[in-house]
């Protein structure tokens, strides 16, 4: 059976999600074959296996840390060579989709960023994608060299399927580019407890309806309730009330979650982009005429100041809700 | 220095974009602008420059179809110093490699120090032409910068990941791209616009490239799209009003779908 290179995203050996349901996602095409650069890559080798990865391929080498994104792309590039794989995937990040660019140029590849699914076809792979803000499904294919595929979060369930997961070290020399972008400072963002936007199976956003930072207190609680992570618009952030990591839309974060909540945001095409293809959409919002309520499967034309509290409370106090029940 | 930046023009956001028959981008029957993301390149080419001792020269590029001329009159009237159109029958349906080939070339030719781009382009939102140019190139790349500066020959710059805040630093000649967190870009000015109109536009083919056309469009692409199809539209939703009993009937509905 052929074999698909599967590109880890990990934090000190921790793998993350998206990783796994690439793996997933290459158990369609081939056999898994994963590779784990930098600090703790022998670590993950435990949480890939599980999930179907032959070998994990690993190299530890500060140049990875220390120097943007191209000896990543030389390690991966020194995968490709070792196995000959039938596909490489990597997660769709903005890191990621960079490593993947240069990797496919370099192995004379084509490149298909931003699948949200993947099946095996006569011809090779056969990404969907879904496009101009998620009003398209696309399918494409490489037609040229090996398919090199970014895809997204939240784009596979993840499957767990135990394997052999042998670690075997990868031989990598770094090119002479290896070391031309130093990273001379780096400031860890601060976890807030809350799962990663676009890996939450739940996300609670605000826009420029929630009328200032102190008020996102309303939006975090409800947030809470219900173990989501918490979106802004772009209005929001632009504001200042809501870092940017935490925008949804075109030039935020794309998510897909189970459950999105919009609150006082008025779902501007932009902002449709990165959350159209959530499964169930519920909008809070004043204006019955906000094109947000187009996307809904429920809506409440009402003011998010009274609405969101009393659905906070509904939740952590389910008692009084059933007393409401029909 | 010499300055060249990387603009596309792109079908209107907001407008009705859709395929055309052979499942490229229809750029005929929608109307098209300088794409947002990329205004704010121009933008921080025009602060390095303003911000030097050197005398800088700022080129804009673009690759696309006659009309994308429009984009390049924008980034002109915003205050660079001259443009590039690459223009090209055998262009159509180019995919990011092709694209990729042909702006490496014109920058090539165009002579660079640095290399400025967007974020990505609004229509297909690849985000990696940037990566492949200094790929290319052979040049540092410092891409997604939410903070730039270019001093004795030194690039430095804010990357803000998922996981960290980074610096990064590269010696010129570089590839720079910066995100909408750069700073807004500014208005072309009356004076700016009238200027604008003075200011030459350089039109090249495949053939000043020396780039033959089997490298390039639909027939040279290293994908291929096999199928577009619109999104069924969703299904209508339920929309109550809210007179007291939203936030309950909203839990209601939670419920129902088991999300409580
Ligand atoms: C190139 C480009 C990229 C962009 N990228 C993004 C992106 O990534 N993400 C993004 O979100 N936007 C993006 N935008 C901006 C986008 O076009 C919109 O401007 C933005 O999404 C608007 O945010 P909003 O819905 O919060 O604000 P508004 O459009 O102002 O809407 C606010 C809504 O809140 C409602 N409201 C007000 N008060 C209340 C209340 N008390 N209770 C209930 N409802 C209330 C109002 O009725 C209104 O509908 C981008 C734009 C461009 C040009
Ligand atoms: N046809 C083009 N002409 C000029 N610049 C382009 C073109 N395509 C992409 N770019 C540049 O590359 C950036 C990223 O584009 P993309 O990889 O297509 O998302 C854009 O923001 C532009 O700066």
């Amino acid at each position: 059976m052929a074999e698909v290179l599967v590109y880890v995203d990990h934090a000190d050996g921790v793998v993350r999600k998206p990783t796994l349901e690439l793996l997933t996602l290459a158990r369609r095409l081939g056999e898994p074959v994963a590779v784990a650069l930098g600090t703790g890559a022998a670590d993950t080798a435990a949480a890939l296996a599980e999930h179907g990865a032959t070998p994990v391929l690993t190299h530890e080498a500060a140049e990875y840390a220390d120097y943007l994104v191209v000896p990543k792309v030389d390690a991966l590039q020194a995968a490709v060579e070792a196995v000959s794989p039938a596909a490489v995937l990597v997660p769709s990040s903005a890191e990621g989709k960079e490593i993947a660019a240069r990797l496919a140029l370099r192995i004379g590849s084509g490149i298909i960023t931003d699948a949200v699914d993947l099946e095996a076809g006569d011809e090779g792979p056969v990404a969907t994608q879904s496009v101009f803000a998620a009003s398209f499904t696309t399918t494409s294919r490489v037609v040229k060299g090996t398919p090199v595929i970014t895809v997204k979060p939240n784009s596979a369930a993840v499957e767990a399927a135990p394997a052999a997961g042998a670690v075997e070290a990868l031989s990598v020399t770094f090119s002479a580019r290896a070391t031309d972008t130093r990273v001379t400072g780096r400031t860890p963002r601060e976890s807030t407890g809350r799962p990663e936007l676009t890996e939450a199976a739940i996300v609670v956003s605000g826009g420029r309806g929630v009328g200032g930072a102190q008020n996102f207190a309303i939006i975090e609680a409800l947030a809470d309730s219900l173990g989501a992570a918490v979106g802004a618009s772009r209005a929001a952030v632009d504001a200042g009330w809501y870092p940017h990591t935490n925008q949804v839309g075109q030039t935020g974060k794309s998510v897909s979650p189970q459950l999105y909540i919009a609150n006082g945001i008025s779902g501007a095409i932009q902002h449709r982009a990165g959350m159209q293809t959530s499964k169930t959409i519920v909008a809070v919002n004043k204006d019955p005429e906000a094109p947000i309520f187009d996307l809904v499967d429920y809506g409440i034309v009402g003011d998010l100041f009274d609405v969101v509290p009393q659905l906070t409370e509904e939740i952590k106090d389910p008692r009084e809700m059933s007393g409401s029940q029909r | 220095m010499k300055i060249v930046v990387c603009v596309k023009y792109v079908p209107d956001a907001t407008g009705d974009r859709h395929f055309a028959d052979d499942l490229t981008v229809d750029r005929d029957d929608v109307d098209g602008l300088l794409s947002e993301l990329d205004e704010y390149a121009v933008e921080q080419a025009l602060q390095i420059s303003e911000n030097s001792d050197d005398d800088v020269e700022v080129t804009v590029l673009t690759v696309g179809p006659e009309d994308a001329r429009d984009a390049l009159r924008k980034a002109l009237s915003m205050g660079a110093d001259r443009a590039i159109h690459v223009e090209d029958d055998d262009l159509h349906g180019t995919d990011a490699i092709g694209t990729s080939l042909v702006l490496a070339k014109a920058i090539e030719k165009a002579g660079f120090d640095l290399v400025v781009s967007g974020m990505a382009s609004t229509d297909g939102t690849g985000g990696i032409v940037p990566a492949l140019l200094a790929e290319r190139l052979g040049v540092p790349q410092v891409t997604l910068l939410s903070e730039v500066s270019v001093e004795d020959g030194v690039v430095k710059g804010r990357r803000d990941g998922d996981a960290a805040s980074e610096q990064l630093e590269a010696r010129l000649p570089a590839v720079v791209s910066v995100t909408d967190q750069s700073g807004e870009a500014r208005y072309p000015s009356f004076k700016g616009i009238m200027a604008a109109k003075k200011k030459p536009v350089e039109s090249w083919d495949l053939s000043d490239l020396d780039i033959e056309a089997e490298e390039v469009g639909l027939d040279g692409a290293y994908t291929k799209v096999v199928t577009a199809a619109q999104r069924p539209a969703r299904t209508a939703g339920t929309i109550v009003n809210d007179e007291g009993e939203g936030g309950k009937q909203l839990a209601e509905f939670l419920a129902s779908q088991k999300f409580i």
